[in-house]
């Protein structure tokens, strides 16, 4: 009995690993399973232990590498796995497809009408502007409230989050294109991102893998809405000059009806589409990562050079300030997302000295850039937009010095990658808290200029 | 004697089809019936036999079915299809085609040397 142990033991880690092989599918490894079992119980009859028998059955069924490609061959369509969106069968939760999809196109067009009522009822342009979030997340919001099944006290605490917000946002007199206005608009959908995240991990919010998951979700969400755009675009594109070449305009139609529908839509499509895709296909944001991580460094290395051999930091353009916010923002996705792919397991290699190097490259040029801000604020004061790109700077030091720091101590092996991984997410939220107070503490502050 | 690589593969539709002809069959039982027929000579990569299985019955020479073995496990048979035991026909008409014209070569690699020379 003891033996027989051992031979099921060496079975199930067979299967274990004929199973990630992506070219053969579960039934193949139950039948190739099949296969081999007989073959062992034929081989136990000539008198052979578990062990020689295994061994022999597992020869005889071959190099699992020439059988993969063998599989590979009949069945390419697995490795590049379908995506099937509404399965033949109800699927494991137990909710049909079909409803989810209603559930999905009607929050779709319900952020459509939001958008298109918000239009019609807010005249002013830039309240418009600081409504369109308040108008289009909770939308998707909705949508993973409803998949997760959200708790009565969770939903209650998202529902009165995001009226808060909408009081915000709503009764604060800001002065007309004031700076608090614009900070208020840039700042909203952050916060309203939190609200999401919330959402998405099922309220969950302590929870590093959930946080970590949404992360993924917001890369993927952004390639997917950028396909949608470009498809979308190109339909357009042609119902346009279809149109125009009949003497038709579609102008006035394409402003008041297709995009305020269009874009929300696609929001909510696009979260439906990563959700339902997150186990189908390989994530595309971290692949992506790999190769601009190499790329971003010589273009820090190139505007370090830049900036410091233009002479005089005061004088640097503001634009040019917000432009390296938006470089160092995005160095954090490069690096937020190469880390949310690594097999945490894995030891040290060269991708992850890279990653070093662009961390400390980022260092270099952010510590240029709050040399430039702190002597812009000591010659001409404080303003608010001035205070908020400080904030958002010393935020993004603190973030990139501890994840130099935890990256250094992962390639010299005196920490595990996990702690590198936690930093991260943990630190994720304190953005959306700054966005808060930005949107929240600045306009009072300041006077509502 | 081991059997040429490339021999063993363009043998193993027809034997697989002729094989199923005699009603369905798993893969291990299958591969068991291959080395009875050659007397253990023939030996096939066991792993192969599943994507040829399942290209056949991509093609629609073999239809499958799973059921459950008697140790309870479960367990895929393959059938041969109208179309299959077509394919299995024309297969053979080949096969017989291409053994008679190696059996005449080998009786004519047997005659004595002069004979040959006097065909060239």
């Amino acid at each position: 009995m003891e033996q027989h142990a051992e031979l099921e033991a060496q079975v199930d880690r067979w299967r274990g690993y004929v199973q990630r092989r992506r070219a053969i599918s579960t039934a193949d490894v139950e039948e190739l399973e099949d296969h081999l079992r007989g073959q062992v119980a034929d081989l136990q009859a000539t008198g052979l232990d578990d062990e020689e028998s295994f061994l022999i059955a597992i020869k005889r069924l071959g190099n699992l590498d020439a059988v993969s490609r063998e599989f590979a061959r009949e069945h390419s369509e697995r490795l590049w796995k379908q995506l099937a969106l509404v399965p033949d069968g109800p699927d494991d939760t137990g909710s049909p497809s079909w409803r989810e999809l209603a559930v999905v196109l009607g929050l779709a067009v319900g952020a459509g009408l939001a958008v298109k009522a918000g239009a019609a009822w807010i005249t002013d342009e830039n309240a418009l502007a600081r409504n369109v979030g308040v108008l289009v997340v909770p939308f998707v919001a909705a949508y993973f409230a409803w998949k997760r099944r959200l708790t009565v006290p969770v939903a209650a605490a998202l529902v009165a989050a995001l009226a808060a917000v909408a009081v915000v946002v709503n009764v604060y007199p800001f002065a007309r294109g004031g700076s608090t206005e614009v900070l208020t608009v840039v700042h909203t959908p952050v916060v309203l991102w939190l609200l999401l995240g919330l959402a998405y991990v099922g309220g969950r919010w302590r929870s590093d893998r959930g946080r970590m998951d949404f992360a993924r979700f917001t890369g993927e969400l952004a390639i997917y809405l950028t396909l949608l755009a470009l498809g979308g675009g190109v339909l357009i594109g042609l119902t346009f000059a279809v149109l125009a070449a009949l003497g038709v305009d579609l102008e006035p139609v394409m402003e008041d009806w297709i995009l305020p529908f269009a874009v929300p839509g696609a929001l909510v499509v696009a979260a439906w589409l990563v959700e339902a895709k997150k186990n189908v296909v390989e994530n595309i944001a971290p692949v992506l990562t790999r190769v601009f991580t190499p790329l971003t460094i010589v273009m820090l290395l190139a505007v370090l050079v830049v900036l410091l051999s233009s002479g005089g930091l005061a004088d640097v353009d503001r634009d040019l300030l917000i432009l390296m916010d938006a470089i160092l923002v995005l160095v954090l996705c490069l690096l937020l997302y190469s880390i949310s792919a690594r097999d945490p397991l894995a030891p040290p290699g060269v991708f992850d000295a890279l990653q070093l190097v662009l961390v400390v490259a980022a260092l270099a040029v952010d510590a240029v850039m709050l040399t430039a801000m702190l002597t812009r604020i000591a010659e001409l004061g404080s303003s608010p937009n001035r205070v908020a790109a400080l904030g958002l700077n010393v935020l993004l030091l603190v973030h990139l010095v501890g994840s130099a720091w935890l990256t250094a101590r992962f390639l010299r092996r005196q920490a595990g990658f996990a702690t590198l991984e936690r930093w991260q997410t943990r630190y994720l939220p304190v953005y959306a808290a700054w966005a808060a107070v930005v949107v929240v503490a600045f306009p009072p502050v300041f006077g509502f200029v | 004697m081991r059997i040429d690589k490339d021999l063993v593969a363009a043998s193993a539709t027809p034997l697989v089809l002729g094989i199923l002809s005699d009603g369905e069959q798993y893969g291990y039982a299958i591969l068991k019936r291959v080395g009875e027929l050659s007397g253990g000579r023939m030996q096939w990569t066991d792993g192969m036999l599943y994507p040829l299985l399942h290209r056949l019955e991509r093609v629609g020479y073999v239809s499958s079915s799973w059921s459950t073995s008697e140790a309870g496990r479960r367990r895929k048979h393959y059938a041969l299809t109208p179309a299959g035991r077509e394919a299995l026909t024309d297969r053979q008409e080949q096969w017989t085609v291409v053994a008679d014209a190696l059996r005449q070569v080998w009786q004519q690699a047997q005659r004595p040397a002069g004979l040959v020379e006097g065909w060239a």
